[in-house]
């Protein structure tokens, strides 16, 4: 893992002793909300419906055991015991004082955690494929030019107010875990027909109101001109976005508007005048030196032995196992979606426990995946009965990774301030009625993703089936998407039609399903069926008790 | 014909922690129903003009006014936003404004 090096820890410890100065001034009313705010919001500190929440950093997903540990003592100290990870793979806190906001930031920092760049329109906390440096797919490991990123935009003097923020993601395999296409820009490292590692870099992706799948800015990098590329696209977007207009902000508004061809051509003029001046070369010495904190862990020579155990195990074994890059090792999802449970939230208890298996069994790290589950990256295969076990007493061993109980949803109006309507219920309820594990493994895989407001927190644009709460006078009403994909056949769900009510939703999603299932064809993913048949035979079983009630009403 | 309208209620959060606090007789309180209904507009007006006393001193943020219904007594605001402010999220116990409602 990366480690801080004296300019990080001064630089932190600055941030945390300037905002504690700021929240004193504050308090003391030397300034008004209005100055306050920003200033705030630049520390991933916001006011939701109910209280403060605290946004920390969890950069490209990557944890150590001493930083889930102190996640842990934040959440029992400062909060109710207990913490909602995020499809930006951050940790949320819902009920923070702002009084001890300045003591929780020098907790995290002394685990070489912080809550800068999680908020405000600045360049965000990078994400990176879960799976990073443990899985046989990749190129490489992403994470260094992650790491790289994330030096070369934290308070990068240029893009610190921008029109609106600005997500980057990293990925190295075919099959993307980190819904590249759906950033507003997003790396794939790549090998050319020569054989040489480079970087292909898409723009203009998005979620929101204006969804957008991102277009290809350029098929290869070079890696040291990699920052010189990232910067060139950064600087049109700032120079030529709209200020106007708080929708049309985003760089996919630009790119559309303009269209890619003439987006190229204006980062291509900036890359040029960037790489005249030489100023952004990579050294290969730095990427050298970034890479060796991500060096793979000394993995033990042991042959490829997956142990065998009872029904549950096997069914464990087959959605949240996957294959490692090391022979005797695998990789471990630890589901945060057991049925009945809030997506992405862990007790104060479950993230301690969650540490010591970390440490016993994966070489002191653990991932947060944007799909708001854990990862132990590095297991030894003959460990997963002993980890499975312990996991089934923290009620932590669902076997649904990718499965349909592996429901995606944002906080919603249980907490947000933004949301229309509430997205937990609904997930849970969902959950419920797939609850049996023999009919999810029947459906296979399918992505139910869940937004509270067309914000999109909970990527329902992405959803093979995505649901959209929205506010009808007051109350709660639920749209359907359908098509949607966040991975490397990344597409945007079409909307059905008129939105279902809070308690007719999961019966709508279940007929849909059951559709599915009665059409589809060997092999057949739902996504792949929906591709097929299209929308109509399913809108049509989606409102037929609409259209029962209707004729005989 | 006119829109008739709801009775309103003024709310904001304490700066210190975030609270949410609910307007009653030139002060605060915790719980929704301790909160001061305005069945006259201009009323409610007045109240969000004079908390504006308690933004400028800097003990509250985020005033603002929101339509309930009373019924038996029972207080209920019009949105479900609201309802779920008073009350804490629906799916969990932890609501700090739960024992005030």
């Amino acid at each position: 893992m990366y480690r801080y090096d004296e300019f990080d820890a001064k630089f932190v410890a600055e941030r945390v002793a300037q905002f504690r100065g700021q929240v004193e001034r504050r308090l003391a009313g030397a300034i008004t909300e209005d100055e306050f705010k920003p200033l705030r919001l630049m520390n991933g500190l916001y006011l939701q419906l109910h209280a403060y929440m605290l946004r920390i950093a969890v950069p490209y997903g990557t944890l150590s055991s001493k930083q889930l540990r102190k996640l842990a003592h934040i959440a029992r100290v400062y909060d109710k015991g207990f913490g909602h990870f995020t499809t930006r793979t951050n940790l949320q806190f819902n009920w923070i004082k702002l009084v001890d906001v300045p003591d929780i930031l020098s907790e995290l920092a002394s685990v070489e955690m912080h809550c800068i760049q999680t908020s405000g329109n600045c360049i965000r906390n990078v994400t990176a494929d879960q799976f990073a440096g443990a899985t046989p797919e990749e190129i490489e490991d992403p994470r260094p030019l992650a790491e790289i990123i994330r030096q070369w935009s934290s308070l990068h003097p240029e893009f610190v107010f921008l029109a609106r923020k600005f997500k980057i993601a990293v990925g190295a395999t075919e099959h993307d875990r980190a819904a590249l296409l759906y950033h507003d820009m997003a790396v794939d490292i790549v090998r050319n027909a020569e054989g040489q590692v480079g970087y292909k870099v898409v723009a203009g992706g998005g979620m929101g109101r204006t969804p957008y799948i991102a277009q290809t800015m350029s098929e290869f990098v070079e890696r040291e001109d990699i920052l010189a590329y990232l910067e060139a696209v950064l600087r049109v977007y700032n120079q030529d976005s709209r200020r106007d207009n708080k929708h049309k902000q985003r760089i996919k508004i630009l790119i559309n508007a303009i269209g890619v061809e003439e987006m190229r051509r204006r980062v291509d003029r900036e890359f040029a005048e960037i790489k005249r001046t030489g100023s952004l070369q990579l050294p290969a010495e730095e990427l050298a030196r970034i890479t060796a904190y991500f060096a793979p862990p000394q993995f033990e020579a042991l042959p490829d032995n997956m142990p065998f155990g009872d029904k549950a195990f096997e069914d464990w074994k087959k959605t949240n196992v996957a294959r490692h890059r090391a022979p005797g090792y695998a990789i471990a999802t630890i589901s945060l979606k057991t049925v009945g449970q809030i997506p992405g939230d862990a007790s104060a208890d479950q993230m301690d426990m969650i540490a010591d298996l970390v440490d016993e069994y994966s070489l002191g790290e653990v991932r947060v995946s944007h799909e708001q589950n854990l990862v132990l990256p590095h297991v030894r295969q003959r460990d997963l009965p002993a980890i499975f076990s312990r996991l089934q007493a923290l009620d932590l061993a669902a076997p649904n990774s990718g499965l349909i109980t592996d429901i995606i949803a944002c906080p919603g109006l249980d907490y947000c301030d933004l949301a229309n309507a509430r997205s937990i219920p609904i997930a849970q309820d969902i959950a419920k009625k797939f609850a049996d594990i023999g009919r999810q493994q029947e459906i296979g895989e399918l992505k139910i993703k869940i937004s509270g407001c067309i914000n999109a927190c909970g990527h329902h644009h992405a959803g093979h089936i995505g649901i959209l709460g929205v506010d009808k006078k007051g109350v709660e009403f639920y749209q359907l998407q359908l098509g949607g994909s966040g991975a490397e056949d990344a597409s945007i769900g079409d909307i059905m039609g008129p939105g279902f009510g809070e308690h007719e939703i999961a019966n709508a999603v279940e007929r849909v399903v059951n559709h599915y299932l009665a059409v589809r064809k060997d092999g057949e993913r739902f996504l792949d069926t929906y591709r097929r048949v299209g929308m109509e035979p399913f809108k049509n079983v989606a409102y037929q008790e609409q259209m029962y009630a209707a004729h005989t009403g | 014909m006119a829109k008739v309208q709801d009775p309103q209620m003024l709310t904001a959060n304490r700066l210190r922690d975030g609270e949410v606090l609910y307007w009653a007789k030139g002060g605060w309180v915790l719980g929704l129903k301790d909160g001061e209904v305005f069945a006259d507009p201009k009323a409610a007006d007045a109240a969000l003009a004079e908390s504006q006393r308690d933004v400028k001193n800097n003990t509250v943020v985020a005033t603002y006014l929101f339509d309930v219904r009373v019924a038996d007594g029972v207080i209920k605001p019009v949105k479900e936003r609201e309802i779920i402010r008073a009350k804490g999220p629906t799916v969990r116990g932890e609501g700090k404004q739960a024992s005030h409602v």
